[in-house]
């Protein structure tokens, strides 16, 4: 049996026309994001790599990071080309970011890319960059955020904070076991630090011991937003990575 | 016209696409005034005054949400509420729902603004609300789909007019998108922050689908329905060709889904990824372009309209802005191209070439042509509207113009190397060249923003206009009826 299709019999019937759209419209996405879930070379296996989650501190830092939107004018994604690995360091990799929810690769440099600016520069000079960049780079259009170093951090929901991030996948321990499977993946220091019980407590003390601000009265917004810039992109160390491997691994 | 201006409206619901239009032109002179404030921030950073609330990282998003959902999105509203029961000849169905919608989106929209000035966001571009505000848009999207499907389900021509597909496939789309780049787990029930279900590459993935198809199906399919109706009505010519409808509509449709990747090349995301997407944006220029031309071709035999009408003139400049940003964006999507434009003003011209040119344009010639006819008067001042044109032609033209030159001078001095070898530029050498033309950005930006407070006045007077006219009219028949009645 020939069928001699017209175009008239979706135009005239709005049922079809509703599937038919739904259907050339979830093509794309089906094909595209749907396997990266389950491709495992998506996210690089390569021996070297083990990216731990954020402390409290530094997670409360990065939501800080993200209430200011400093995504608009910086990206933390390095390319892989010559000049990126002259200003900014090796590429990144996606493991970088296997458990930022949401991803700040961000699409615009305003700014400089942040994504290995940890360590680059001490506490202070964030601390007084932040407050009034143009005091440390005069060129600098970047606003000023003074009341991050005034404004103390807010800790009364960080137990919620990792617990949400938990039920989306971030290795935060609740229980014994999952304490356990933190020792055996990160070590004991960092298992300690993933454990949702003493966030608090774990929170305040790295703000102390790190005296990020440069003030030891209370845990500012300040000690947060560094202790989150001083740990980008130094959770893999590149020179004890095989880069063959890492290039086969994609 | 008194008697058929009656009758139609009672036969359609035109207060609801008065109501949009309103808003459509309220959020336009907002969103764009905050636009350009952030512009002038970038040029002036004093600007941002010590102040959280208005720092260039909050007010951002206020002006994404203001222009795109506000302005873009309540025109779309007005427009399809107006086009759905003109070429269906019935009324919306339900004037519950349909006020529903406009009062949940114009909250939709407030709520996003405060919610930003005051530290809350999801961090992810165009789609920073919150899950509380995602799931009023989500209310919202629901009751507007059955609101416009239902109102077709009740057409007394047994076709459905091809601005409706679009309209249509702008629903769906905007319904699916959001759906799955908000999924997110809240803090808890009375917390207003949450974070999303994916993370890193499959969430890079997720929102750039969603980004770029904001892009695709919010500010083109949807203005592409705008264009369908708005054209061949203020041509008085049938449109084109409907073979090319046809194909422009299934090919865009089908196309646009796959290009979202193409924000994404040389990242961490998988490189099979990005050429599938860079490979479909080459291919998205055949039907977008044959969308222009059947635009541009419904005027033929009647070009001289564009001397004498700046309504036209708005809408078939809109069109070509729409056929130079399709041909940019492809261009842009190659790996190669890409490498130099990525991260740079470049791509912030580009979406203003698409938003303002094409976008922004299409709607106020759109607007234009409608508000007289839903008021039942004529424009209070042609002579403005042309005002208008000029003002917002030249703000375009400074705008794209700024960011090609800074976008591509940053891209060239970032990856300069001198003759040893190293980077011959530092960073903040790249910020400081940026100076003019961040200044020349905000000029232009102030020339559209003045255009579109011109259109504000002209609306009202327009409004108040048809008021009187209509008042008038009923204190004459009043009389002659008294006079019949003695």
């Amino acid at each position: 049996m020939r069928i001699n299709f017209k175009h008239e019999w979706i135009e005239t019937n709005i049922g079809l026309m509703l599937v038919l759209t739904m259907l050339a419209i979830s093509v794309g996405g089906l094909v595209e994001i749907a396997p990266l879930f389950f491709i495992k070379k998506t996210v690089e296996n390569v021996e070297g790599i083990n990216v731990r989650p954020y402390t409290p501190l530094e997670l409360r830092g990065r939501d800080i990071y993200i209430r200011e939107g400093c995504y608009t004018c910086h990206s933390q994604m390095i390319r892989p080309f010559v000049d990126e690995k002259l200003r900014y360091g090796h590429y990144s990799l996606a493991a970088e970011s296997q458990y930022d929810h949401p991803f700040q690769w961000g699409s615009k440099r305003t700014g400089p890319d942040l994504a290995r600016v940890g360590g680059k520069y001490s506490n202070a000079w964030h601390v007084q960059h932040l407050i009034a960049p143009r005091s440390m780079v005069p060129e600098s259009v970047m606003p000023n955020y003074p009341w991050l170093a005034t404004t103390l951090l807010d800790l009364s929901d960080i137990t919620g904070r990792m617990k949400a991030l938990r039920a989306v996948g971030v290795p935060y321990s609740l229980t014994e076991a999952e304490r356990e499977a933190n020792v055996k993946k990160f070590g004991e220091q960092i298992a300690a630090q993933l454990h949702i019980a003493d966030a608090k407590q774990n929170l305040v003390e790295q703000a102390n011991l790190g005296n990020y601000d440069g003030d030891r009265a209370g845990v500012s917004e300040m000690d947060a937003l560094v202790a989150y810039l001083q740990v980008l992109g130094t959770m893999v160390d590149f020179t004890r990575l095989d880069e063959d491997e890492l290039v086969r691994s994609r | 016209m008194a008697i058929t201006t009656f009758s139609s409206a009672e036969q359609y619901n035109f207060d609801i696409v008065k109501k949009f239009a309103v808003m459509a032109v309220v959020w336009a002179v907002v969103g764009m005034f905050v636009g350009v404030y952030i512009a002038s921030e970038l040029a002036w950073p004093f600007l941002n005054f010590d102040s959280p609330y208005i720092s260039f990282g909050r007010l951002r998003p206020v002006h994404t949400g203001a222009v795109i959902f506000g302005f873009g999105g309540s025109a779309l509203f007005a427009t399809s509420y107006y086009v759905v029961q003109r070429t269906c000849q019935t009324r919306l169905i339900s004037d519950g729902m349909a006020s529903f919608t406009f009062w949940g989106w114009q909250a939709v929209i407030v709520l996003a603004a405060l919610s930003y000035v005051s530290g809350y966001s999801q961090g992810r571009e165009y789609a920073e609300m919150e899950w509380p505000i995602d799931i009023l848009i989500e209310v919202v999207w629901v009751a507007y789909l059955i609101l416009f499907v239902g109102t077709i389900m009740r057409r007394k021509q047994p076709h459905i007019y091809v601005a409706n597909w679009f309209y249509l496939a702008f629903i769906l789309a905007t319904a699916l998108l959001h759906t799955f780049n908000n999924l997110a787990v809240p803090v808890d029930l009375f917390s207003l922050k949450s974070y999303s279900l994916f993370s890193g590459t499959q969430d890079a993935m997720t929102q750039w689908w969603y980004g770029h198809n904001a892009v695709g199906f919010f500010l083109t399919a949807a203005f592409l329905g705008m264009m369908y109706y708005f054209v061949p009505k203020q041509a008085g010519r049938p449109i084109y060709s409907y073979r090319l409808s046809i194909v422009h509509f299934w090919a865009l449709g089908f196309m646009y889904m796959w290009v979202g990747a193409h924000h994404l090349h040389w990242t961490a995301l998988p490189d099979w990824t990005s050429t599938l997407a860079a490979t479909f944006s080459i291919l998205l220029l055949m039907p977008s372009w044959g969308g222009m031309i059947n635009g541009i071709m419904t005027l033929s035999g009647a070009w001289d309209k564009l001397r004498t009408d700046p309504v036209m003139r708005f809408l078939i400049v809109a069109l070509s802005f729409y056929g130079m940003s399709t041909f940019e964006g492809p261009m842009m999507s190659l790996k190669e191209v890409n490498a130099l434009s990525h991260y740079t003003d470049w791509t912030v011209g580009h979406v203003h070439s698409g938003a303002l040119g094409w976008v922004a344009m299409i709607s106020f010639g759109s607007l234009y042509h409608m508000i007289p006819k839903l008021w039942d008067t004529k424009l209070y001042s042609t002579r403005l509207v042309e005002v208008h044109f000029w003002l917002a032609t030249i703000g375009v033209l400074l705008y794209i113009i700024a960011m090609w030159v800074s976008g591509i001078t940053q891209g060239l001095m970032w990856r300069a190397t001198d003759e040893f070898g190293n980077l011959q530029y530092s960073f903040v050498e790249s910020v400081a060249a940026m100076v003019p033309f961040y200044i020349m950005r905000a000029v232009g930006g102030a020339f559209f923003l003045s255009g579109a407070a011109i259109m504000a006045y002209n609306v009202f007077m327009t409004i108040r206009q048809g008021k009187q006219e209509a008042a008038a009219l009923e204190a004459r028949l009043a009389a002659k009826m008294a006079a019949v009645g003695a």
